[in-house]
């Protein structure tokens, strides 16, 4: 190091020469993934400019282009490139617009989920003793509620005390809230692992000679050190999040009719998949399909390059 | 070593006139009081888990069993503005454990830990604060030690920051500079991670965290341990160098005698959780009191030694789980009596300034 050590690296110069970047320039999946995942959410969160109808306004609904079919299947017209729904909006813009309140709402569930997570997580694994004990039976009892068990209960006692109306006005945030409960105890536990592994170093006891507090030691030394798996059940986390918010839609305790996300989109084509009209299905649900796979791909590649055993010998 | 402190100490051990030296040996502080005093140190860990875990069936019933390991069993020990004491001993035997309460690090299952004359062992995290600032440790492993998220300016700054919350950013800077000067590490290098330095250089900026706050005390927890032959003595000198331009007091854990020979003021000797002799260094190398003592110095090899005499010593250390009962060394003693196996001995002063915890040196049954 003796040429070099006159001018430390940049942030620039220590991402090109870091680990993830080398293996992301040779890894075409996880080039490929990203590429597509890119698209994806620019695309969703580009929907207001982009698509070609606002299927939010009714007055843009035309009851008698209802059931057209996509551009290569007869019978399609050129204002509707992948056809019309059963009322006769635009399925791309239903699309665009459904793409993105499952990515909000699967990163709004994972953001509440790694808060609550992390927090218990650091919690438990620093202090240990009761704390530990406690929150991890918490944690027990948690996972032993199923996710879609938990927000079936909650979502049909919200509809029932506060009515259809409101439900439809909350209904983002609600499924954000109740996504975001059932799953903390992944990172919860996750966290708690690296934490006890961390706990025990040598650098974490010189924090607390110096005479840190708890939390800046948790936050500060910790938690910084425990960063890959967390990234790492990210991925999966966020995926899981839009498959489970699509299948509380498809169940009708999802989001509604009149701002549909991609489950709800798929649920409403159920019932003209017999009739004909299968694109109504199909196309929101290759979509899902797709973005969950990236995510997964990704998350994959992400867990095989932050494997310390893997590259640190 | 005090008379005084020294004469309070002998005597039977039992639990009421323990307390009561104590007592008195509070109320007779000497002229010049040590800066950190340890009286009759405990620490035990406990083996059996939680409460449930606990519980076993015997006999008939339920009883609540508990298992520990004592890995200090009454420690006294007193260090002295200004000296670098060593602690010694074989592996197990309780040295690290001692830094490590000393440090807050641990709690104590008993005893009393006082620096400048203040008791802070029951303190909490705020009100150990300003003592954090006075005193600071070393770690053995310099790849663990420093945080691999946190570039070397950070961790040298963070110290600084929590005790000196008024400064402004050029002071800081300035006093991050100033130490990473003082241990041999240019300043410029602050910008890099710990990962990208050596062992060596690693250790040398735990130091300078270590002195950024300007402590009087350091216990350094076997510093070199880990470190190659040739950088060791770097290392060394560099404490050494510290001590001289600090005024440092060290508690010095090690288990390498050349290193107590060439660093130490005195040396205390740790056995089986407690402290079987106390003596400043050329003492001690030259007349080592303790059969213990004598074994482990007959084990250091020398040059001059064609057919070394090493006093071998008869079976293992005894597990720390079931204390041998008395003097915990009586088992593997070739001295041993039946006040050994009966009786705790104390460390008592003796002629040539040391203190040794034997009866047999006590009683003259031993040649000196």
């Amino acid at each position: 190091m003796s040429s070099a050590t006159s001018s430390p690296p940049s942030i620039r110069e220590r991402l090109n020469d870091s680990w993830l970047w080398y293996s992301f320039k040779r890894d075409p999946v996880a080039q490929l993934s990203l590429l597509v995942f890119i698209f994806m959410v620019a695309a969703a969160f580009l929907a207001p400019w982009i698509s070609p109808a606002d299927p939010y306004d009714l007055a843009q609904i035309d009851i008698m282009a209802s059931e057209l079919p996509p551009f290569w299947v007869d019978g399609s017209e050129p204002d509707y490139l992948l056809g019309t729904d059963s009322q006769g909006r635009d399925m791309l813009s239903t699309i665009l617009y459904g793409t993105r309140v499952s990515l909000i709402i699967g990163f709004g569930a994972v953001a509440l989920q790694a808060a609550l997570g992390v927090c218990f997580g650091l919690l438990a694994g620093y202090k240990g003793g009761k704390i530990d004990a406690f929150l991890m039976r918490l944690a027990d009892i948690q996972l032993s509620f199923s996710t879609l068990m938990v927000a079936i209960i909650v979502g049909a006692l919200f509809k029932a005390v506060f009515g259809g109306v409101t439900y439809n006005t909350y209904a983002v945030p609600l499924l954000v809230l109740i996504i975001g409960l059932a799953e903390w105890p992944q990172y919860a536990r996750t966290v708690r692992a690296s934490v006890l592994a961390e706990r025990g170093k040598e650098y974490v006891d010189a924090a607390r000679v110096m005479g840190l507090s708890s939390v800046r030691i948790m936050f500060r030394h910790i938690l910084p050190n425990t960063l890959s798996p967390i990234f790492v059940i990210s991925t999966v986390q966020v995926a899981n999040a839009i498959i489970s918010e699509a299948a509380l839609s498809f169940l009708g305790l999802g989001m509604p009719e009149t701002q549909p996300s991609l489950g709800s989109l798929i649920k409403s084509g159920f019932d003209y998949l017999q009739s004909g009209s299968w694109w109504i299905t199909l196309v929101p649900g290759l979509v899902l399909v797709i973005l969950v796979l990236v995510i997964n791909l990704l998350g994959d590649w992400l867990r095989d390059v932050l494997n310390p055993r893997l590259y640190k010998g | 070593m005090s008379v005084m402190s020294a004469t309070a100490s002998v005597g039977t051990q039992s639990a009421e006139n323990k307390a009561a030296e104590n007592k008195a040996a509070e109320n007779k502080i000497p002229a010049t009081a040590p800066l950190l005093s340890i009286r009759g140190l405990e620490k035990h860990f406990s083996l059996s888990g939680d409460v449930l875990e606990q519980l076993k069936f015997k006999g008939g019933r339920v009883v609540r069993e508990q298992k520990f390991v004592h890995a200090i069993n009454g420690v006294d020990l007193d260090i002295q503005r200004g000296e670098a004491l060593c602690v010694v001993g074989e592996s197990g035997c309780g040295k690290s454990t001692v830094a490590r309460v000393v440090m807050g690090l641990l709690n104590p299952t008993a005893g009393e830990i006082h620096y400048d004359g203040e008791r802070i062992d029951q303190l909490g995290a705020k009100a150990l604060l300003p003592w954090r600032q006075r005193m600071q440790m070393i770690f053995q492993n310099p790849y663990a030690s420093l945080n691999p998220r946190m570039t070397i300016q950070q961790t040298l700054e963070e110290p600084i920051r929590l005790h000196h919350p008024t400064w402004d950013y050029r002071q800081v800077k300035d006093k991050v500079s100033e130490v990473m000067t003082s241990v041999g590490i240019a300043p410029d290098w602050g910008a890099r991670f710990g990962h990208e330095f050596s062992g060596g250089q690693r250790q040398r900026i735990a130091i300078a965290r270590a002195l950024a706050v300007d402590p009087e005390f350091i216990v350094a927890d076997e510093p070199i341990s880990a470190l190659d032959v040739s950088i060791q003595a770097q290392v060394l000198n560099l404490l050494m160098d510290a001590q001289q331009a600090h005024n440092l007091t060290y508690l010095f854990i090690t288990h390498d005698l050349a290193v107590v020979e060439h660093f130490g003021t005195r040396v205390a000797v740790m056995y089986l959780g407690r402290v079987c002799e106390v003596a400043p260094t050329a003492t001690l190398f030259a007349e080592p009191l303790h059969p213990y003592t004598r074994a482990l110095m007959s084990a250091i090899p020398r040059l001059e030694d064609e057919r070394p005499q090493h006093l071998r010593l008869e079976g293992e250390v005894p597990t720390p789980i079931h204390l041998p009962s008395g003097c915990v060394f009586h088992g593997r003693c070739p001295h041993a009596e039946r006040r050994c196996r009966e009786e705790i001995p104390r460390l008592i002063a003796t002629d040539n300034g040391a203190m040794v915890a034997c009866h047999g040196i006590e009683e003259g049954r031993i040649p000196l």
